[in-house]
């Protein structure tokens, strides 16, 4: 009955059937009877859930097949096995003395001499060779850690998807690459890993590709990272003409040479070169203003959301700021650039999560604000807390994602958080890690989140680089992220249930292999910021090691410390009030979420019809989209195309045309000139002699008989005239 | 009785030279044409037998010429036939004044 019901089904999965690399559906009659709580009705199948990106097509697996058994163990206990070299590695260097360890395997790209800027000769070479140190050895911890929880959550989620080897394949091909990007010891290698995890991102956000909406949204990713890493690349080329190499050692150490002071005066070279690669990192890391993305990655599978669009990938441009530490500090301007575009970039995602309705959308736009508290923290020259922030987002947002797709696992496929509610009785392992990591997203002192948010208010406050309007904008994105965060947590697991009756019929908890990653995260979101507590809480050293461990890699001028350390002693009352007002804003952003959305929740229509034009302006994500569409889709791209398309057919074509006509019209005048005079006095000679010859001609009959009349005669004549004589 | 001279033998000579060229010039058919020439041939033959007769017995270099003149007469008329033939088949003609091709 289940399969008639599909032959006859226009849903989409007529469609997967269709698409190369799935594998066919109708085939399988076995496999209902597995554990699952949706086998039971067959008829949810004909829902609208099934436009969502969660493929409840059941019974199309193959749960006991030796194969995926094997991509099971292979898949994630390879990345298990990187996350314990990952430890020993990073163990073996904290108990070594060296600041960092290089392992260079050949010469990869070993260039032709050239003229650097100054007029001195250099050469252009690149290693394959690897860099770890103390920043690299936070993230491929954190890759490889988050990494692997993510591919055990993954056997879960994915189990009824037609391409689960596919997606392991692209999954583990992404961790490949990541690593690589962190631990690659020159610009030039970096890029490679950062084109790589760029293809696995593509790849995985249409990895529905069947479904227009994903495999569009696969394409915008693609493009508009392209954009940024067009930057990246001039970027690094003009770090090669400056510096004559792109060898993290080696710049860091021309720089500190003091061959280059910084440009606090004028937009210098360095600037130049340090805003450059400053673009790729908006296009990675989904700054304003290549944001657009990364809201529309969303179409992937819900563990890549967690996976590159949260924890890992999207940092990478944070990484690569920080590696470039060096270069940012010498260049003030650029360094302002970061942080006023990362507080933008904060507000503006913030103020749109407040009003989305899809689960993952909310925390889409949550990414890319916190991704805009890091630049914010990069800009102000705290990077080790940027990554300390990097570091705790990884886990609550990791959380976060695979929460929400527990979610929508339970709600077979539903996103909109209009249809849920009271969901925290039936799935209570995912409530209650969900609500630890809104909690910790919404700084709530004791939690991850807390730690690292209120330190880079803290460090935008008091840095010489920041400023007070910096700090405003970020205590008001964490009064806002406090409020949409409960939003959504009240939209969906509190209030009145709005969940529709056929889907509330089976909702249920989703397996082991996706709790258990949850449970873990949790205690990470719980405890991983406890490694980077205030100073004036006076802890025990273990309790700031954080810093401690990242400031080989950004130690600047020693004055600096000193002066940092004098301006925190005098300003310790501050530094209290401060934490006080960021801890007073969340706990309000939360209050006032519960009060709009758990108590009352026909509050939120009224302000919506009173403030119609701003909500609509935020729900519609202050028309960024439609204005790019406008700009350069439409603008640029048809416009331009329109434009170039008239530029071609009058001026290029008119060019070609023009000297076709030209050599046809002079072609046409030196042939009259061959026809008439050339042959013509050829002719005229040649019709001369004709007619010369015309009387001598009319004596040659052709007739035989004729000749020997004239040969007669002749010889008569002849023969007369010896006789006449 | 007049003995018969040298002359007598020159005037036949004569006729048939020009019994011959005179069939040469005006007869359409080429093998009338061939057969004339034949004539003009053998008026030159009696020539050389007249003189070579004329100047004494020791003399016989113009009856060895004559042999010649046969011979290539032969040979003509072999080529000329042969000739004739081949005219033939592809014109289907053997009259001489329907054949103008020797010219330019």
């Amino acid at each position: 009955m289940l399969l008639v019901g599909k032959k006859l089904d226009p849903q989409p999965e007529s469609e997967v059937a269709v698409a190369p690399g799935v594998e066919p559906i109708y085939d399988e009659h076995h496999g209902h009877s597995h554990d699952h709580a949706h086998s039971h009705n067959a008829h949810d199948h004909h829902g609208p859930s099934h436009t969502h990106d969660h493929d409840h097509a059941h019974g199309h697996d193959h749960p006991h097949s030796p194969l995926k058994f094997l991509v099971n163990l292979i898949c994630p206990g390879l990345v298990l096995l990187s996350f314990i070299f990952s430890v020993g590695a990073v163990w073996q260097l904290a108990q070594s003395s060296e600041k960092y360890h290089e392992v260079i395997q050949f010469t990869w790209v070993a260039g032709l001499p050239f003229h650097l800027a100054n007029g001195t000769l250099g050469i252009f070479h690149a290693d394959w060779g690897f860099l770890l140190d103390h920043l690299s050895s936070v993230m491929i911890l954190v890759v490889t850690g988050i990494g692997f929880l993510i591919h055990i959550y993954s056997i879960g989620y994915m189990a009824h998807d037609n391409g689960y080897y596919r997606f392991f394949g692209y999954l583990n091909l992404f961790v490949f690459f990541m690593l690589m990007l962190v631990l690659a010891n020159n610009y030039a290698l970096l890029f490679v890993g950062w084109e790589g995890v760029g293809l696995c991102s593509y790849l995985l956000i249409g990895f529905y590709f069947h479904k227009k909406s994903a495999a569009d949204a696969g394409k915008k990713a693609f493009i508009v990272n392209r954009v940024g890493d067009a930057g990246f690349v001039l970027g690094m080329l003009l770090m090669l003409s400056v510096l004559g190499t792109v060898r993290f050692v080696d710049v860091r150490a021309i720089l500190h040479s003091g061959q280059f002071t910084a440009e606090t005066a004028g937009f210098g070279v360095l600037s130049a070169m340090a805003l450059l690669m400053f673009i790729g990192a908006t296009g990675k890391s989904a700054q304003i203003p290549l944001y657009v993305w990364l809201p529309d990655a969303m179409e992937g599978p819900t563990p890549v959301s967690a996976l590159i669009h949260a924890a890992t990938m999207v940092t990478a441009g944070v990484y690569m700021v920080a590696r470039s530490s060096a270069l940012f500090e010498l260049a003030p301007k650029t360094a302002g650039i970061v942080a006023t575009v990362g507080a933008l970039t904060a507000l503006l995602a913030a103020s749109i999560a407040l009003v989305q309705n899809d689960i993952k959308k909310v925390l889409a736009y949550s990414t890319v604000s916190q991704l805009g508290y890091m630049f914010l923290a990069l800009g102000v020259g705290a990077y080790w807390v940027a990554i300390f922030h990097l570091f705790t987002h990884a886990f609550f947002k990791a959380l976060l994602f695979l929460g929400s797709g527990s979610v929508i696992h339970a709600m077979g496929g539903e996103q909109d958080m209009r249809y849920m509610g009271d969901l925290r009785k039936k799935i209570p392992t995912t409530h209650w890690t969900m609500a630890v990591a809104s909690v910790a997203i919404a700084g709530v002192p004791g939690l991850a989140g807390f730690f690292s948010k209120d330190e880079i208010l803290w460090q935008t406050f008091s840095s010489p680089k920041g400023s007070n309007i910096l700090w405003f904008v970020g205590l008001l994105t964490a009064l806002m992220t406090a409020f949409y965060m409960w939003r959504l947590m009240s939209m969906t697991f509190y209030g009145k249930s709005r969940v529709k009756p056929e889907v509330l019929a089976h909702v249920h908890e989703s397996p082991l292999s996706m709790t258990g990653p949850l449970t873990v995260l949790a205690i990470g979101t719980i405890v991983a910021g406890w490694l980077g507590t205030p100073k004036l809480w006076n802890l025990p050293e273990f309790f700031r090691g954080f810093e401690g461990w990242l400031a080989p890699v950004f130690a600047s001028a020693p004055g600096e410390h000193l002066r940092a350390a004098a301006a925190e002693a005098a300003s310790e009352g501050l530094e209290w009030s401060l934490m006080g007002l960021s801890v007073l804003i969340a706990f309000i952003g939360i209050a006032v979420a519960i009060y709009f959305y758990h108590m009352k929740p026909h509050i939120p229509e009224k302000i919506y019809s009173t403030c119609g034009p701003i909500h609509k302006i935020l729900y519609n994500k202050w028309y960024v989209d439609e204005l790019y569409d406008f700009i350069f889709v439409n603008g640029l791209g048809k416009g331009g195309g329109l434009a170039l398309g008239a530029f071609d057919r009058n001026v290029v074509d008119g060019g070609v045309n023009g000297a076709g006509w030209f050599t046809r019209f002079s072609a046409t005048v030196s042939g009259w000139w061959d026809t008439w005079i050339i042959d013509g006095s050829i002719r005229f000679g040649s019709f001369c002699v004709k007619m010369a010859s015309y009387p001598v001609c009319i004596l040659q009959t052709g007739r035989v008989q004729a000749y020997a009349l004239f040969v007669v005669v002749g010889v008569l004549a002849i023969f007369g005239y010896y006789v006449t004589r | 009785m007049h003995p018969i001279t040298t002359v007598h033998y020159l005037a036949l000579s004569a006729a048939l030279l020009l019994i011959g060229t005179i069939g040469v010039l005006t007869r359409r058919n080429i093998v009338i044409v061939l057969m004339s020439i034949e004539l003009i041939l053998n008026a030159v033959n009696i020539n050389l037998v007249a003189f070579s007769h004329s100047f004494g017995p020791g003399h016989v270099e113009g009856q060895i010429f004559a042999i010649f003149v046969i011979t290539d007469a032969v040979a003509e008329a072999a080529v000329g036939l042969g000739i004739l033939i081949a005219l033939f088949r592809n014109k289907e003609t053997v009259l001489a004044d329907e054949i103008d091709l020797l010219k330019w």
